[in-house]
């Protein structure tokens, strides 16, 4: 068997022992519901992250309206379940193909912008696509969507991830990631090397927001409701500090950035009040102490680890 | 007909004096995103707690209008300061990604911290005018928007008058054209910047004491939508342009109430992101930004 | 008769009222190795510039290989294979030296999203070809004890060495290469001498090639264009250049008074 396959299964094998420790404890009630909640949404953020990792780590295309695909994923998914009554996989796969077919609509004319233009573009999208959803009557208007049925558990959620991760990963290390690494660097030296930058920029940016789409249908069918204000550009900028505070450009990151997050303020509930301020000195510190986040555009391997043993010493 | 141009203009002088608002807003976050290439989030929430400081200098120290609005802008103008010395300066060589995560992290803090403060009920804003309305012919005005329009145009002059007249709005045009250079010319990087924040601070905390007159409201995440719309405006007008921040925040103003106008305003925030994406991609650097390609 | 080519016919190019080239008429033949020489701020990357694509000319036009190419986009003119190197090197800074070259190779990539997403069989072997051509190339220009070295880390030189190499990558028939001295001391401008001729009889290419370094230029190029202000104010071998009275003049001058 060759190397590269070899060094897959070894993850995929980590990662079903990692599934049955976790699904065990759950079982045996040594999580509680509140973790088990919790350990979900991990789930979801990494979803997020990765997927926007690829858009603005990979692509080097800054986008903040993340929310927005993950509303439209998240309603999608409830009308398809909800109200034409199709079986949850159905769901999904329309919530992923109706956020990437709008992410496609939407980066074809703006991915033009470049920088801080771009920024604020999508997150101005990501807040009309809300705005609009605020209005549409059929799907509940501003009171949300109820009675959403809980179809997502820690397994369906956990594999789905998984599938996602390494679709993200296979995509970087293959001639496409390639020319997105190669746009993020340098675009005008991109497309002197024959590479088509629009099309990689929209193939990045349409995959990216699909995937957000999954993560909104798992979310919006784990808590029973979809919400306007569930996707406002604040959870853009949740998942954007998560993707930075992991190391923008690097998938290990951003997986590590939304446990992070993810863990510190579920452990934080406890103090309401503080819980806030608490999350955003511990963003403001961690930036100051490591602008490049937790670990660079690099990924976390056993090198890594090696360099920072030997800093140690 | 006559009917339909009557609403116009009356929904005209509401935009204008909503928009001079958005235009104090966003003049601070053109100022620090000309000089230093950062948009601080964190912005909206200093006009935020701009609105608190008048709200106390006139309910707790008992001051009249003027006074208190001129406290609310030395404080404001502090608090800018004290941002940028803790959480952005320590970052300038930083990726730029990296200090903006941090103004996310500050805007958190500053909106948090205040509900842990003040809690996070809305407070009644004390009327400092009577609200006196005047009859032009048909159309409406009072007294409160045309404080605002005064208002916000002295500071406008007076900034103008300090960027292009002063020794100190020298300084700040030489650091945002070139900061390097700047530095070698033997200009103080560090104090033009941080005066850059504290006239940026003041004139959104001018806006936030006028936003609770008009409104007779504040409240700890006031600062959240206003902050994203006026760097809307800035970039619409042309971000590090300081009088494009002045068009992009009325014109913001203008079509916000229009959309409202016509019954539509629900829409209305939608409206103003709709605007900015057509002109971006008609005019990607803004209407009186000017296109600079990159050299090859 | 030799096949032309690259045929720039009455170009122009107006930025802002400024003529930056002005009815620029050049051919280059099938194998040829030609130079664009001129003070700086003649016009001479900019001319590169259109010819690549990078830029549209105002007026005129130009054909690559039979083909128009002036008005296509900058990643179609490579794709018809036309590769270049910049003045101020432009490498993608923080990928490895080997993954510069990759990149370079995606053009003649032809397995699909759904071969590399699941690994499969084609994917594999498609990707060991890549990594094989790009280790190759590097051997060829003595980066391959550094193929997982970040490109930004390498010294002036050899990164110099890396982009052309990378323009090498996209398998192209015409190189344009800009100004590939700069920055080099006498022993490795005469080196790269020896390498753009040695590359152009392996690889069998076409090279245009824009420098300041005269003795580079008069030694490797076979003939020769000189611009000005814009303008084409002459044309030859070396020899004749050398003894033009116009180009003594405006830009020899400088070099032949001292």
């Amino acid at each position: 068997m060759n190397v590269v396959h070899k060094q897959d299964l070894k993850i995929f094998i980590a990662c079903a022992v990692l599934y049955a420790v976790i699904q065990g404890l759950i079982c045996l009630e040594i999580i509680d519901p509140f973790w088990e909640l919790n350990i979900v949404m991990i789930c979801i953020n990494i979803i997020l992250a990765v997927s926007l990792n690829l858009i603005n780590g990979y692509t080097g295309q800054f986008s903040i309206g993340h929310a927005g695909f993950m509303a439209v994923g998240a309603y999608m998914g409830a009308v398809v379940t909800m109200m034409w009554e199709y079986p949850f996989a159905l769901g999904i796969v329309l919530a992923t193909v109706a956020a990437g077919v709008l992410g496609a609509l939407i980066g074809l004319p703006t991915l033009r912008l470049n920088g801080d233009y771009l920024c604020i573009a999508t997150l101005g999208l990501g807040e009309i696509i809300r705005i609009c959803i605020l209005n549409i009557e059929y799907v509940g208007g501003a009171s949300g969507l109820m009675g959403i049925p809980r179809e997502t558990t820690f397994t369906n959620v956990f594999w789905i991830m998984i599938v996602i991760v390494f679709f993200i990963k296979n995509f970087k290390n293959s001639a496409y990631g390639r020319c997105c690494l190669a746009i993020r660097e340098n675009e005008i030296a991109a497309d002197t090397m024959g590479i088509n930058t629009t099309k990689y920029k929209v193939m990045a940016f349409t995959l990216g927001a699909a995937f957000a789409g999954t993560a909104g249908c798992m979310f919006s069918h784990y808590f029973f409701i979809a919400h306007p204000a569930s996707f406002t550009f604040m959870r853009s900028f949740d998942v954007l500090t998560m993707v930075v505070l992991g190391g923008l450009g690097s998938m290990t990151g951003s997986i590590v950035g939304a446990m992070l997050l993810t863990f510190l303020s579920a452990a934080l509930s406890d103090f309401p009040e503080w819980r806030m301020i608490i999350y955003s000195i511990t963003m403001i510190v961690l930036m100051l102490y490591r602008p490049q986040g937790l670990f660079g555009n690099e990924e976390l391997s056993k090198e890594m680890f090696g360099r920072l043993l030997g800093k140690g010493k | 007909m006559e009917n339909l141009l009557e609403q116009l203009f009356q929904q005209l002088i509401n935009g204008v004096s909503l928009g001079s608002i958005y235009a104090l807003i966003a003049l601070g976050y053109t100022m620090i995103y000309g000089i230093m290439k950062l948009i601080n989030f964190a912005h909206g929430d200093i006009y935020m707690l701009g609105a608190y400081f008048g709200y106390w200098a006139i309910t707790g120290l008992g001051l009249p209008f003027l006074p208190a609005i001129v406290l609310a802008m030395i404080g404001a103008a502090a608090v800018g300061i004290i941002v940028e010395r803790l959480a952005y300066r320590p970052m300038r060589n930083a990726p730029r990604i990296a200090i903006l995560i941090t103004a996310i992290g500050v805007s958190f803090l500053l909106e948090y911290g205040m509900i842990l403060f003040v809690s996070p009920q809305p407070r009644t804003f004390p009327p400092v005018f009577e609200a006196t309305v005047y009859h032009f012919g048909p159309l409406v005005v009072n007294s409160q928007q045309i404080i605002i329009l005064i208002i916000s145009l002295l500071l406008m002059g007076l900034l103008t008058y300090i960027v292009n007249h002063t020794t100190a709005g020298k300084a700040m045009r030489a650091v945002s054209f070139d900061a390097d250079a700047a530095k070698l010319m033997g200009i103080n990087i560090d104090r033009t910047i941080a005066m850059t924040f504290a006239i940026g601070s003041a004139l959104a905390a001018a806006g936030g004491v006028l936003v609770g007159v008009y409104y007779n409201s504040i409240d700890p995440l006031m600062g959240m939508t206003p902050g994203i719309k006026a760097f809307v405006a800035a970039v619409l007008g042309g971000i590090g342009i300081i009088p494009g921040a002045m068009l992009g925040g009325i014109i913001l103003g203008v079509v916000e109430a229009l959309v409202a106008g016509i019954g539509l305003s629900t829409f209305r925030d939608a409206a103003a992101f709709l605007i900015l994406i057509f002109i971006l991609l008609y005019k990607p650097a803004g209407l009186l930004g000017k296109n600079v390609s990159e050299k090859v | 008769m030799a096949e032309k080519l690259l045929e720039v016919k009455n170009v122009s190019i107006v930025f802002g009222g400024l003529r930056a080239v002005s009815d620029l008429k050049m051919y280059i033949d099938k194998g040829e190795l030609v130079g664009l020489i001129g003070p700086n701020g003649a016009g001479k990357t900019t001319a590169f510039n259109m010819i690549t694509g990078v830029y549209t000319p105002t007026e005129g036009e130009i054909y690559f290989d039979g083909e128009k190419s002036s008005g296509k986009k900058s990643y179609q003119v490579t794709q018809m294979g036309m590769a270049r190197t910049f003045q101020n090197i432009r490498l993608f800074a923080d990928l490895s030296v080997i993954d510069n070259v990759k990149i370079a190779y995606n053009m003649h990539v032809s397995y699909g999203l759904g071969n590399a997403i699941l690994r499969d069989k084609k994917y594999l072997a498609e990707e060991e070809v890549i990594t094989d051509k790009a280790m190759d190339l590097l051997k060829i220009f003595h980066l391959e004890d550094l193929a997982q070295e970040k490109a930004k880390n390498l010294p002036y030189g050899q990164q110099r060495r890396l982009e052309i190499a990378r323009a090498l990558a996209t398998e192209p028939k015409f190189l344009l290469l800009d100004e590939p001295a700069a920055g080099m001391n006498p022993q490795e401008t005469h080196e790269l001498m020896e390498m753009i001729r040695w590359i152009r009889e392996k690889f069998n290419l076409t090279i245009l090639l824009i420098e300041h370094d005269m003795s580079l230029v008069m030694g490797v190029c076979e003939r020769i264009y000189v611009l000005e202000y814009g303008m084409l104010i002459a044309q030859g071998t070396p020899e004749e250049i050398k003894h033009n009275r116009r180009v003594i003049e405006a830009y020899l001058g400088e070099e032949v008074m001292n």
